[in-house]
């Protein structure tokens, strides 16, 4: 795990560090069972055309769960995420499988983050942030904010 | 205008449902996000964190008891939701989730049952280019087995209504 952050050492404006994901329909497949999420337009290429999406799409939750690790990763165990919300704005597409275990070349997504405020209420030290989740060609396809609760020095 | 049927349905709450979070069903969620954070897996890290056991990573809230509904989704929508907007003429198949928020009290933890409430807080219809669409939102809050306030959520889903395909022309 990496070093514990300290509500002293960031201020706005700071980043996140990125958290990089490749989606794959494996991975899909995976969350599927994992978050009882069984809708066919996340697994089923036939599917998929049946009903005109052109595509399988990841699951919004799943992007979710990206951003939420984001900010678990950077905050540490002290740190505590207390709010957190996202909006799923774009749609996005896994890459297919290569192998049993390798994707085919595609595209990569990176979650990202940055301070946007920090402020003492009582006695627990505070900082706000907005996330978003980029992908391939650089575009925002979920965006969010959370409210997190780190330790002082 | 909303379907009365739909309307009527505002500021009213489905029954308690209870979600048991196991250990097992933790670390398969964990690993779908392939988050490899030990506090998800490893007992012995866990035993020595400031948690002092397997905790869920913050936005699983485990497994219903009783899997009294028989949808596809993970979307808790109310039953009675779901058949007035059936009725209407918004089947399940043209659902998407728009998004999600929450606000987190204590951690979720292996061995929680937790209890979870959800309310209908308001239907929205707006025109959309596909058509007519319902916008959702449900407020669920979760109660662990102490008593205790573990979580708040607020779920935004959108509903497409079904237009049936139009014939086409006949051709001359």
């Amino acid at each position: 795990m990496p070093e514990q952050l300290y509500w002293d050492d960031i201020g706005a404006g700071t980043e996140i560090t990125p958290l990089v994901k490749i989606a794959t329909t494996q991975m899909l497949v995976k969350w599927a069972g994992a978050s009882g999420d069984f809708n066919p337009i996340h697994y089923d290429s036939v599917y998929v055309d049946s009903v005109g999406l052109g595509h399988i799409i990841i699951h919004g939750a799943l992007k979710r769960q990206w951003l939420i690790q984001l900010l678990t990763d950077w905050i540490g165990e002290q740190g505590v995420l207390k709010k957190f919300s996202c909006q799923y704005g774009g749609m996005d597409y896994p890459r297919y499988m290569k192998t049993i275990s390798e994707p085919q070349a595609g595209e990569t997504w990176f979650c990202k983050g940055k301070v946007t405020r920090k402020y003492i209420e009582g006695d627990l030290h505070f900082v706000d942030c907005k996330i978003g989740l980029e992908n391939g060609k650089g575009e925002i396809t979920t965006s969010g904010r959370a409210t997190i609760i780190l330790p002082a020095k | 205008m909303l379907p009365e049927e739909i309307k009527k349905l505002v500021g009213t709450s489905g029954k308690v449902q209870f979600y048991e979070v196991e250990k097992g069903a933790i670390r398969r969620f964990a690993d779908a996000v392939d988050d490899a954070n030990p506090l998800y897996y490893d007992e012995k890290y866990a035993r020595n964190s400031k948690y002092g056991s397997v905790i869920a990573p913050p936005g699983f809230f485990g497994w219903p008891l009783k899997q009294i509904r028989n949808s596809p989704l993970a979307i808790d929508i109310p039953p009675e939701l779901e058949s007035a907007f059936a009725q209407a003429g918004y089947p399940l198949s043209l659902v998407l989730d728009g998004g999600i928020e929450y606000e987190f009290f204590l951690p979720v933890r292996a061995g929680d049952v937790l209890s979870a409430i959800t309310t209908i807080r308001s239907l929205r219809e707006r025109s959309a280019e596909a058509g007519t669409i319902i916008v959702a939102f449900l407020d669920t809050i979760y109660h662990n087995q102490a008593g205790a306030l573990v979580a708040k959520q607020q779920a935004m889903f959108i509903r497409r209504s079904f237009n049936p395909p139009s014939k086409e022309p006949a051709n001359a």
